[in-house]
Formats: C-alpha cells, structure tokens, sequence
C-alpha cells in the first residue's frame, strides 16, 4: 500500500513537471492573444491585466492604418505556396532518379548534395544579392522563391522515402507496359511517396512563411514586403503600442500553430525521423 | 550517356539553381574577401588587407564574444532540460500526445513573433516581466540597455523556442532502448541514477551528438533576435545590437556591414572568418563527446 501510494506521487509529481513545461511553451501565445485584445494601457497598468480583453477590432484597426496587412499577407502566402510546390515537384523528381537508377557520376553528385549541406546560407547572400541586381529581381518575390526550390534535405528525405516505400515489381510492371521514366514518376513514385510529401510540404510551407533574413535584404521595395518583415519594422517604428503590433502576430501566428496543432501527429513523428537519419 | 538523359534531367532543376544562387555565390565570396567593394563602384583588390583588419577590429571580436557568451548561456540549458524532459515524458504513458505537441510548438513559431514577444514582455518600462517584480517589491531590471541582462534574453528566447524540439528528439532516442536493457540492470540491483548514466546516456550518445551539433550551427548563427529586438535605434546607427553593442552578434555585424555599409568585401571577410570559427567549434564538440565514448 505504501509502495503504491510512493509510486503515485511520484507519477504526479512528474505530470506536474511537465504540464509546467507545457505552460511555458504556450505562454507566449497565450500573452500574445491577452495583448492584442486590450488596449496598450491595460497592459501597462499595475496589476497588468491577466485576461482576455474586448479590444482587438481597434487594435486590428490601428493595425490596417499603420501597415498593408493583406497585402503582406499575399506576399508571404505567394512565396510560401509557390516555394512548396517547387520543392515538392523538383526534391521528388530528383529523389526518384537517385533512389532507383544509376547514371554516371550519381555518388559524386549526391556526395555533393550532402556537403553543401552545411553551408550557411548566409555565406552566399550578398552575391545573391547582386545576382538579384542583375536580374533585376531585387524587390519581386522571384528573388525570395527560385534561392529556396533548391532543397538538399528535401532530395535526401524523398530519396530515402522512396528507395523503400515504392516497390521495385510495381515499377517493373509498368515498365513492362512501356511506360518511361516520367510516366513511372507521374503515375507510380508520386502515388506511393504521398505521405513523406505531406511532410516536406508542411515543413517547407512553415519555413517560408516563417524566413527572414532573405526577404530582408531582397525586398528593399516598400510595398512589396512578407509578413515578417513588416511585423519587424511595424515594431521597431511604432514600439511602444504593443497591442497592436501583437494584434498583427496574433493573425500571422495563430493560423499556423492550428495547422500545426492539426497536422501536428505525423510531422513530430516525421521530424524526428528526419532527425535520426 | 544518352540513354540517361531523363535521370539527368530529373536532377538538373536542383543543381541548376544550387549553382547559380549557392555554389557560385559561396566562391565568390571568397573572392570578394580579397577585394575593397561598396557593392556600385570598382573592385580593388587588397589581399590580405580586410583580414588584417578584422584582426585589429575591437567590434569584430566584441561581435564573436557576444555571439559564445549567448550561445553557451542558451545551449546548456536548453539541452539539459530536454534531456530531463525527454525522461520525464519517457517514464509516463498519459498526455504524451499533449506533451509533445506541446513541447514541439515553439520550435514552429515565427522568430520575428517572438522576437517581437519578448521584446514586449521584457521591455524596461512596460514589460510584464518588470510589472511582476514590481509587483512583488523587488526593483524593476533593465533588460533591454544592460549590457548582461541583454544576452540573458537573447539566450532566453532560444531556449525557450528549441528545449521542446531537442525534448522530443532526445525521447525517440529513449524509445529505441530495448526495455530488457533496463529490465535486467534492475534486475542487477541498479538504482534510477546508476540506469540513467550507465544505460540511458551511453546509449543515446549518438542523438546528443546530434543535437550538439545542430545546437552549435543553429546557436552561433543568431541573427533575427538581436536584429529584430534592437532594430528600434536605427535612425542614428542601425542593427549596432542595442545600448553597448551587447546583443551584436557576429551575424548581425555582417548584415551591417554589408547592407548599411556597402562595406561587401569586409562583410564578406567577415562572414567567412566566422564560417570558419563555427566549423573549429563543432570539431571542437564532436571530438570531445566522442572521446567521452571511448572512455568507459
């Protein structure tokens, strides 16, 4: 009976651990969403309110007033959906063609593939900067889209997908009925690696909507900013009315933790896959 | 060759764009670090004359000290409490879907939202931070103007947003343990701790490894927090890291060079020598945990 009892408060002694840590992961959204539905001085005040508040369609308002909220918006969902299907379309393709052929030079090429890796982005940024300049690309969203299709971890993730999840008897049996490498691709590989896309799409999307740094130096136009972007600047000018700039992080965060939150199963299961490779 | 013009068609959109906006920029900025370059004019080529200077520049190494001091105050903790985490959710079979939906969340989230978040919270005047100790009569701390007080932040928010995603990477490499492993050390006489350090650590050392690594490359790479969180001095002198300079990192120095300066081929030098110091540190790390292997 004491053995039992000892065994229990430990077991909640644990939970209460880690529901503590599970409340100082979502207390920022939590704080995000009491800011921007009440005014600045509510929160000023001394004791700060704790509680949802009634004002978030003014702060949304001084929001629209100070920034092109949808029009940043469009940016960034432009970029993100555009980013992902290139990167789909391309990682799988290139995927399939290492996964289950040999051509001349493949190692050497993938070699390549998995060295440049490591290499930070930033150490090409100010000549893609100046390529950008060249193209005269610099401010338009091609300057933030065609960097970004070119995914070393998404060709290492698909290939590794599709080595074992497309069965070598279904590609010969369509071979056999004279199909070629990009019908294979189109109605045999794409079909069977459906679930690791799901996770290279869901990722993609989230690190494109959540990049910085690139449309920082390439979009030097205004009017042509990502969310993040604006926000960033949005803050640094206007700093102290905190209930409306995080009325502007609630609307560019919120959605994409409930996709997350929704999705969220597979992805951590696939993520850290991923990791373990 | 010609019968694999479909393989190599196949795997031509990656390396097409890999060479035009990765390879070829990555070279050229070697080359550039050997030329004087505001990025309109002529090139001049000066040798070894920016790294020189980079030597002799007090705000370059005030950049890379900034840049370890707030990577050892976020990567110790962070990877000390994932690993307590991970055990804890390990020992438990109930709410570990909410847990590591939970715990992965903040890895998702926007930098700049969080940035702007902690900004907000731990803000001087404002800041719910700075309410709550006045709240409980200790004296309110300036956060964002003191020269430590600032890299505590910085270090916070990293934490903060990577301890949960380290948390459930660390717990798939628990699940991999064979329970008979630890069956038979109870069966020994092993206590929990003499299991955590005999079994548990050893056997996920690779994963450690891992996140070391990944730690170290992300870690040292800071950027978005001190550019967002101090971008508000900017009429005067732009992305210079707060009062002090306390939160320039060795990022946030490049960007400024670069793209407030015009100075390319010092940013370019810059940006290398600091590549390069981020590839010694992870050798540094991966021989010291894999001696630890060899040892016992």
């Amino acid at each position: 009976m004491n053995a039992l009892n000892r065994k229990r408060v430990r077991g909640l002694s644990v939970h209460l651990i880690l529901m503590l840590g599970v409340l100082i992961s979502v207390f920022p959204f939590y704080w995000i969403i009491v800011m921007a539905t009440n005014t600045s001085q509510d929160i000023y005040r001394f004791p700060p309110k704790l509680w949802v508040g009634s004002n978030l369609l003014t702060n949304l308002q001084h929001l629209f007033d100070k920034m092109d909220f949808f029009g940043s918006l469009l940016n960034t969902v432009i970029v993100a959906v555009c980013t992902t299907l290139l990167v789909l379309f391309f990682d799988s393709l290139a995927a399939f063609a290492f996964a289950k052929y040999d051509f001349p030079a493949k190692k050497f090429l993938f070699g390549l593939l998995l060295s440049m890796y490591i290499l930070p982005t930033q150490l090409a940024i100010i000549p893609q900067y100046e390529i950008m300049v060249q193209l005269g690309w610099l401010g338009t969203l091609k300057a933030l889209v065609v960097p970004a299709a070119a995914n070393a971890f998404g060709i290492f993730w698909m290939r590794q997908y599709t080595s074992t999840g497309v069965p070598d008897e279904l590609l010969d049996a369509a071979r056999i009925e004279g199909a070629g490498f990009f019908r294979l691709y189109w109605h045999v590989v794409l079909p069977c690696v459906r679930p690791a896309l799901a996770f290279l799409g869901i990722y993609t999307f989230i690190t494109a909507w959540n990049d910085y740094i690139l449309p920082l130096v390439m979009l030097v136009n205004p009017d042509r900013l990502t969310l993040q972007v604006a926000l960033a600047q949005l803050y640094a000018g206007h700093s102290t009315d905190y209930s409306m700039v995080m009325s502007g992080v609630l609307l560019a965060v919120i959605p994409l933790v409930l996709v997350f939150t929704f999705f969220a199963r597979g992805f951590i299961a696939d993520a850290t896959k991923g990791a373990l490779q | 060759m010609a019968r694999y013009w479909p393989q190599y068609l196949a795997i031509s959109p990656y390396y097409l764009i890999f060479s035009v906006f990765m390879l070829f920029p990555v070279i050229y900025t070697v080359y550039l670090s050997f030329q004087k370059w505001d990025g309109i004019g002529d090139m001049q080529f000066v040798g070894f004359q920016q790294f020189r200077y980079l030597w002799d520049d007090p705000v370059f190494w005030l950049s890379v000290r900034n840049t370890l001091v707030i990577w050892v105050l976020s990567t110790v903790p962070m990877l000390f409490l994932a690993l307590v985490l991970a055990v804890l959710v390990n020992s438990t079979r109930r709410f570990t879907a909410l847990y590591r939906v939970a715990l992965f969340i903040p890895s998702i989230t926007s930098l700049v939202a969080i940035a702007i978040f902690f900004g907000a919270i731990f803000s001087n005047n404002f800041g719910l931070i700075n309410a709550i100790l006045k709240g409980l009569h200790l004296g309110a701390v300036p956060w964002m103007s003191n020269e430590w007080t600032i890299k505590l932040v910085i270090a916070a928010l990293m934490t903060w947003q990577w301890t949960g995603y380290n948390a459930i990477i660390y717990l798939a490499g628990l699940q991999a343990i064979p329970s008979e492993l630890y069956e038979a050390a109870r069966m020994d006489g092993a206590g929990p701790v003499r299991i955590f350090f005999s079994i548990t650590i050893p056997l996920l050392r690779p994963i450690i490894l891992f996140t070391v690594v990944i730690s170290t490359v992300t870690g040292l790479q800071s950027f978005t927090e001190p550019q967002v969180l101090f971008g508000s001095d900017a009429a005067t002198n732009p992305n210079s890291g707060g009062p002090g300079q306390a939160g320039l990192t060795t990022l946030l120095y490049f960007y400024h060079q670069a793209f407030d300066n015009n100075d390319f081929g010092y940013a370019a030098a810059i940006v290398w020598a600091f590549f390069l110091l981020i590839l010694l540190i992870v050798l540094i790390n991966w021989r010291l945990v894999q001696r630890k292997e060899r040892r016992p």
